[in-house]
């Protein structure tokens, strides 16, 4: 079910939350929203899912063509995991997820044991067998989130979308869960669109990057493209660590930390180097953040790997010349 | 340098704290209550329960439940739908709204009945008009239920609104995608998440529509066996000097406090214990 966006505005009294946005998701593809707080990501997402309506004008959305701006949320065949999980409190994980099947009209609702069979079949598809009489207060963030996704893929919608699926969890539960959607989605191939703030999430996860800011969209592409490629210095510095270089006439130049050579400063080449003083080192993991004052005042970071570090002994307040400029032709 | 937790106090405050606490509640709630039962069988068994069988006094209590049975209902309707309408939506005059659900504890109770009094009295406003259809609201039972249903009219509402409101939409708003219509997601989402507040806003208005008097007294008009509820047949009794008499009424009142702080308890460890752990 492929998703199309057009010209979207929305404004909350004398607040504009999304300005002229229009978007093209691919059917199948697994899209992520990105962008710092405000930037309209999740007001874009409860709009597609028709939890709000855009403001009146040119503006559509569109399911395989078909126009479904008015259509209620209810109605849409979209499935939502809310980023609290809002799962039913008073109800069992196994009645949490039939809830989609039990709203139906009679005409249409499974009966108890059909829909008891797509209830285990959906905790196995999430690996949460045997958990179906648990209560939500019983279940660890992780798992109440696995249920929040069984629920929203009872109704087998055509839509999936996720608002800040793994922004309440510890690191390591949002690393495996991260894996885990990934091979999901490749598993049943249902479009799927994202919100997240963590690039990193967003560049892992997604096919498709859509870089948000301040109401309007500011890049979109796959995560290559967005991260080596970025059209403006904002989706440059949101996607990575960046070093920001003020040159002499003004300009900014942008360069990514890991992309800066070292050597030692008796091997300086004047005319592509500078000077600095290593002031600060952090060396405890993969890679080594090395903090270089230059000797013109600014502040540089470099990522370097551990086997450099340990190759150069380097230590805080050594001397240490840093390639800035390419070689002169 | 002693050793106790920084938040608690030394021995010699706490029994001080403690003892006044004690001597206050003593004076203020034992005491009375206390007296009530002793003047109530002051002259005996047989005297309590015929002031209790009198015809003046079960016309009273009578009365009294009648007045709690249209009010509770009525303000419980209310109040779930003002707090459904106050927390889900946002909408022009909601600040207004929520100013005038508490506009009946704002108002003394004699002006709650004298309103009622200058709008459907002889002389109020539709004196003339209800005379003429020989309606008759003041001191008569419609005028009784109208006075306790606007004084307890924010009970259940009050009790609600932070409840609903600290719980979110969020759960409302996954049973819209999932496809469920407005009176399903009332029925299986937000009441059950609910339930125990809303028997305490009703346990509180009960308790608020039996035990009223000033309202009440001024619609009344005090017409003995007709319309004097509860509270007011005993401020009758008093007044003629039937002191044990109006004590056994009294003991009705005070057994109904006792009840309601009961059930009160009850619901509160009843909530406690199945809100646990989320």
């Amino acid at each position: 079910m492929s998703i199309s966006i057009k010209s979207i505005n929305k404004t909350f009294g004398a607040y504009k939350a999304l300005e002229d946005v229009s978007l093209e998701v691919p059917n199948g593809s697994l899209t992520a929203l990105l962008g710092p707080s405000g930037s309209g990501k999740t007001t874009l997402l409860r709009i597609v899912a028709g939890l709000e309506f855009a403001d009146d004008g040119p503006s559509k959305i569109l399911f395989h063509g078909e126009d479904v701006s008015g259509v209620p949320a209810g109605k849409r065949g979209v499935g939502f995991v809310f980023q609290h999980y809002a799962l039913f409190r008073h109800m069992t994980v196994a009645e949490n997820i039939a809830f989609g099947l039990s709203v139906l009209p009679s005409k249409s609702r499974p009966g108890k044991k059909e829909a008891s069979d797509r209830v285990k079949e959906l905790l196995s598809l999430v690996k949460l067998d045997g958990l179906d009489k648990r209560r939500p207060h019983e279940l660890s963030g992780g798992q109440r989130q696995r249920v929040a996704l069984a629920r929203a893929l009872a109704i087998r919608p055509k839509v999936l979308l996720l608002d800040e699926p793994f922004g309440a969890l510890d690191a390591q539960v949002r690393k495996d869960l991260r894996r885990w959607l990934r091979s999901f989605h490749d598993e049943i191939g249902l479009t799927t669109i994202f919100v997240t703030h963590d690039q990193e999430e967003a560049l892992e996860l997604a096919d498709e990057v859509v870089v948000m800011r301040n109401a309007r969209i500011e890049q979109i592409g796959s995560p290559q493209e967005v991260y080596d490629k970025p059209r403006s210095p904002f989706v440059y510095e949101f996607l990575g660590n960046v070093n920001k270089l003020t040159a002499p006439e003004g300009t900014h130049e942008y360069i990514r930390p890991h992309e800066i050579e070292i050597r030692f400063a008796a091997e300086c080449e004047p005319l592509t180097d500078e000077l600095g003083t290593i002031h600060h080192l952090f060396s405890a993991g993969p890679i080594a953040n090395l903090s270089i004052r230059l000797d013109n005042g600014s502040f540089l970071d470099v990522e370097i790997s551990r086997k450099i570090l340990d190759e150069m002994c380097l230590d805080r307040h050594d001397r240490i010349a840093v390639k800035l400029r390419p070689e002169p032709a | 340098m002693k050793n106790r937790p920084v938040t608690t106090e030394s021995p010699l405050v706490r029994a001080l704290l403690i003892t006044s606490a004690v001597i206050i509640l003593t004076l203020f709630l034992l005491m009375p209550l206390f007296a009530v039962f002793a003047e109530a069988f002051r002259r005996g068994w047989e005297v309590f329960l015929a002031s209790l069988h009198d015809d003046a006094a079960l016309s009273a209590i009578k009365l009294t439940l009648i007045a709690a049975a249209v009010s509770v209902p009525l303000n419980t309707l209310f109040g779930l739908s003002a707090a459904w309408l106050v927390t889900k939506f946002r909408f022009k005059g909601r600040a207004f709204l929520l100013s005038m659900i508490d506009l009946p504890f704002a108002v003394s109770p004699v002006i709650a009945g004298l309103v009622w009094v200058l709008l459907f009295g002889a002389q109020g406003w539709f004196g003339p008009w209800l005379a003429e259809h020989d309606i008759q609201i003041i001191f008569a039972l419609p005028g009784i239920i109208l006075a306790t249903v606007f004084v307890t009219f924010p009970f259940v509402a009050r009790e609600l609104i932070p409840l609903m409101e600290a719980q979110g939409s969020d759960q409302e708003e996954a049973g819209v995608t999932l496809g469920a219509n407005g009176w399903q997601i009332f029925r299986r989402i937000t009441l059950p998440n609910i339930k125990w507040g809303l028997l305490y806003g009703v346990l509180l208005c009960n308790a608020r529509a039996m035990g009223e008097f000033g309202a009440v007294s001024v619609v009344s008009g005090h017409i003995r066996g007709k319309t004097n509820t509860l509270p007011l047949h005993v401020e009758v009794l008093y007044n003629e000097y039937q002191f044990s008499a109006a004590f056994a009424c009294a003991t009705l009142l005070a057994f109904l406090a006792l009840l309601t702080l009961g059930l009160k308890s009850l619901l509160e460890q009843l909530s406690g214990h199945k809100a646990g752990g989320h």
